[in-house]
């Protein structure tokens, strides 16, 4: 029933910025986390320009192990969409010392956990295994690195599973068929418009060979980075990095990361999608925005609080205004997705109530923008949606694998610990005038696209029926 | 938008959303990692575990009331899934928008979720703002408001939920499951409710139940972060102790999974048919269970390392998803598993599934699949007890289902224990028997009946 799937990997903090929000709100807390994590994270190259991250966190005898490939489905051309997902099911496959398929197999005899995922700007493979056998998954994911054989039929084979995929994730479910029209709508020349998970058509015919050029144009240490989080030293991953990626010889031939980008955008553009699944109508509103790696200083951190005040939880604005005030729609909910390396995106969606209408929602929706445009947020919901983010972050502490995503994701989009850390520092800064100027500068209606999702209506097909039984 | 390689992991949010996750994952503790569990029974007569963790300054508690969905008045099914949505809708003084600033401004983590048999509770607080937060949480448990505009705004939400559950192959599958294994019983019954049983709860019902449930006897505790025992007792005196001694329980008879047929198939327009199947199985506390456990692991829980997995997806490309797993319940125990395959696919898919079951009732695993199972599950054990939040959700379920703290250490030792022959028996009293599937979408050549 969501309107919105979860937001992108955002950049938040990790452990040790904590200092520089000391006069912060949960000061006692910033500073407890800031005296236990007595170790600091870690970050160095290897001689072939591998990246590396060290994440300590000693509660248990595991580490999170995970190496991240600066490329993704926003760097394939033209005609072979899908091939970074593709080709990242692919390399759980076979090396020479590999066998077919028994990649996951031996990290579960080792008791280990192991998967790996696809997004516009970064692929990553990760292990969660006890501390004794990070050896044993390094050497595996350095062999897998340069060493990925692949037989044609296992090749079909898989590409049927990701057709599967596909059916599961997309043509099985409306909302994320709008989705899908809407980026497509939204980026007219950048390449976050078409799916990570390819289009159908062009998923049906990703050859052996596609998948070897990509592997080999883009796999390689010099395009990765190595995040190590959990029982562990940074003395300890030195050596066994050097011992294992550390092997493996640069490549000088990868280029730079240049998408198209977008030409200016004149006009809001409307899709509408009539589908008997879906449930009820909604309305959905995507704008381009700037990232995280894109806007200017402080630019990002005003838009998150935005939407966070905004959009977020039933304290937004939105909430209180369209469900609770108007009950012109029974939810109502915004992000802001700033991780992305060349744009970002606020989305802001509404389930309409019965007997109301879309134009009424959007007139609704409308209005409470308006009105933070015009006259700005107040300053007790600035320091809530501050306390909020930092809170956030002080908890997501407890978890080393979402600390390990967090670094990782960072350091592919370019920034240094340093940077991702000084993310508190950055939030706490933001003023009301910041706010309302994001505010007026981006929710600009002209670059943005609305998605409407229309249940057919009753007494359709959409209704199912359990066929009677028979007896054979 | 991130795409991971396989599903296990959304599938395994769903069942923890479902109050299902801990069966699908069921186990204990390695000598590997030292994790002192505290037994601690409060003034009041609340029972808790406590594991102390001052690493990070945080609390982390969860808890749950025996009592879930079986305890909704006929007619009035979704009382306990209505209830949970209400709970930060107001109490005490503090109406809904206020008591939500007031969790937002104290920074407090509190949802509930409901499942067949239980209401359970989950609340985090930073440790500098305990005090208040415990005080939210102690209103939140002996005087929700259930303010009328409140009541009819979850209700719209959760009538605007069943229509899209309605189109959703696999909510379809999962609930007609469930209607005709255990028709006439309480698990048998739409835990979210129908609109009509929705649109007649009223304020009454929600506090009835809540009277009838929030009780001390039933109701079991874990706290785990930055809080010593004693500071414990006192917090959960001050939440629960003026809750009444005993629940006023509907009993739940002991029951059977048992269709009437074999096999439904649910006319849908989608291109991927999704497939729920399963049977009837054993306790937790069967000594056969961890043995069927282990089996289950290899033939569909295991991921990569799985029979199904192997067969379906790598060998066949059949499937993106297929697994199984058992789910034990208070009043019986099932194992279920899915897949999700194209309308043409979909009647090879379930001969290959049926085929792997069969197989390993008749000829059993390997040693060497044997042992790796066994080593996953207790290698991995260690990955459960990672981070507070996880060490509180895995007690809680060893809790709930009536093992002591010592099962934590015992756990790697039984899954150790288990022989090819513990397993070929346990075979036979879970796979053996009947496999009953509802397919929902358009399946090719698929015979409904049996």
């Amino acid at each position: 029933m969501p309107v919105f799937r979860n937001r992108m990997i955002e950049l938040r903090s990790p452990l040790n910025a904590l200092l520089l929000v000391g006069a912060f709100m949960f000061a006692q807390s910033l500073a407890a986390l800031d005296v236990r994590a007595q170790e600091r994270i870690s970050q160095f190259k290897l001689a072939n320009g591998m990246e590396v991250i060290v994440v300590p966190d000693r509660r248990a005898p595991v580490v999170t192990h995970m190496v991240w490939y600066k490329v993704g489905a926003a760097d394939e051309q033209r005609g072979v969409s899908g091939i970074a997902h593709f080709l990242e099911h692919l390399m759980f496959k076979s090396t020479e010392k590999i066998p077919v398929g028994e990649f996951s197999k031996i990290v579960s005899r080792l008791g280990g956990n192991d998967n790996a995922f696809t997004s516009h700007d970064a692929t990553a493979y990760f292990q969660r295994v006890a501390k004794d056998r990070l050896k044993t998954v390094m050497s595996m994911e350095a062999d897998r690195m340069i060493n990925l054989r692949l037989d044609e039929k296992e090749v079909l084979t898989e590409r049927n599973v990701i057709l599967e995929e596909r059916r599961s994730r997309v043509e099985n479910n409306p909302q994320a068929i709008l989705d899908e029209q809407m980026s497509a709508a939204l980026y007219k020349n950048h390449p976050y418009g078409v799916p990570v998970i390819g289009w159908m058509h062009e998923i049906a015919k990703l050859s052996r060979q596609n998948a070897l050029d990509f592997y080999k144009e883009y796999y390689a240490p010099n395009n990765a980075v190595l995040v190590v989080a959990g029982d562990v030293t940074v003395e300890e991953v030195k050596t066994l990095a050097g011992e294992t990626y550390g092997q493996i010889k640069a490549n000088h031939e990868i280029k730079p990361r240049v998408r198209a980008t977008e030409p200016e955008h004149r006009a809001p553009v409307r899709v509408e999608l009539k589908d008997p699944r879906a449930g009820k109508t909604s309305v959905t509103r995507h704008y381009l925005v700037p990232s995280y790696t894109t806007a200017t200083p402080g630019e990002a951190e005003a838009l998150d609080l935005l939407m966070k005040i905004a959009a977020q939880g039933t304290t937004s604005r939105l909430y209180q205004s369209l469900v609770v005030d108007q009950k012109v729609a029974s939810s109502a909910s915004g992000y802001y997705s700033g991780g992305g390396m060349d744009s970002g995106k606020i989305g802001i969606g509404a389930v309409i109530a019965d007997g109301q209408d879309v134009a009424k929602v959007e007139a609704a929706i409308d209005g409470v923008l308006a009105e933070i445009k015009a006259n700005g947020v107040t300053a007790e919901e600035l320091d809530r949606a501050k306390r909020a983010y930092l809170a956030e972050y002080i908890y997501e502490t407890d978890n080393q694998a979402t600390l390990a995503r967090r670094y990782g994701w960072g350091a592919v989009l370019g920034r240094t610990v340093e940077q991702i850390d000084a993310w508190p520092r950055d939030i706490s800064k933001v003023t009301l005038e910041q706010i309302k100027a994001a505010a007026q500068k981006h929710l600009d209606v002209r670059r943005s696209v609305t998605g409407v999702m229309i249940p057919v209506a009753d007494g359709d097909q959409a209704a199912p029926k359990v066929q009677p039984a028979k007896r054979s | 938008m991130i795409i991971n390689r396989s599903q296990s992991a959304a599938w395994s949010r769903a069942l923890l959303a479902a109050g299902m996750f801990a069966a699908a994952i069921v186990s204990s503790n390695s000598s590997a990692f030292a994790m002192k569990i505290q037994e601690i029974t409060t003034k009041a007569g609340i029972k808790a575990w406590l594991v102390e963790e001052h690493a990070v300054p945080l609390v982390a508690m969860r808890f749950a009331f025996e009592g879930g969905s079986t305890q909704d008045a006929a007619g009035k099914e979704g009382t306990a899934n209505f209830i949970t949505g209400m709970m930060d809708e107001g109490a005490g003084d503090l109406e809904s928008h206020a008591f939500q600033k007031r969790m937002e401004e104290i920074a407090m983590r509190m949802s509930f979720e409901d499942s067949k048999d239980f209401i359970y509770g989950s609340f985090e607080t930073l440790t500098e703002n305990r005090k208040a937060a415990v005080d939210l949480l102690k209103l939140v448990v002996n005087k929700p408001r259930f303010d009328a505009d409140a009541i009819e705004r979850i209700r719209t939400q959760l009538i605007a939920g069943l229509a899209y559950a309605k189109r959703d192959p696999n909510k379809v599958a999962g609930e007609h499951w469930f209607s005709t294994a255990f028709a006439g019983h309480p698990y048998g019954r739409p835990s979210n409710g129908t609109e009509e049983s929705l649109k007649a709860i009223a304020r009454a019902d929600l506090e009835t139940f809540r009277r009838n449930t929030f009780a001390k006897s039933n109701l079991r505790v874990v706290v785990v972060g930055d809080i010593n025992a004693k500071d414990m007792s006192d917090m959960l005196d001050d939440v629960f102790g003026a809750l009444p001694d005993k629940p006023a329980l509907a009993p739940v008879a002991k029951v059977e999974a048992k269709p009437t047929t074999k096999l439904t198939v649910i006319d849908m327009p989608v291109p991927q048919s999704v497939a729920v199947f399963g049977g009837q199985s054993i306790g937790r506390h069967d000594k056969d269970f961890m043995p069927a456990y282990v089996l289950n692991h290899l033939l569909g829980g295991g991921g990569f390392a799985s029979r199904l997995m192997e067969e379906v997806r790598e060998k066949r490309g059949l499937a993106y998803s297929v697994y199984s797993y058992l789910q034990p319940f208070r009043a019986t125990s099932v194992f279920l598993g899915g897949v999700a395959t194209k309308n043409e696919e979909m009647a090879q898919s379930l001969d290959v599934i049926r085929t792997e079951f069969k197989r390993a009732v008749e000829a059993g695993p390997t040693q060497q699949e044997l042992d790796n199972a066994k080593s996953y599950l207790t290698g991995s054990f260690a990955l459960r007890f990672d981070t507070n939040a996880k060490i509180a959700n895995q007690l809680l379920y060893f809790f709930t289902e009536d093992f002591g703290v010592d099962y934590v250490d015992r756990r790697n030792k039984e899954v150790d224990a288990v022989t090819l022959e513990d397993v070929k028996r346990a075979a036979k009293r879970v796979f053996a028997n009947d496999l009953y599937v509802t397919v929902v979408g358009k399946p090719k050549g698929l015979a409904t009946g049996g």
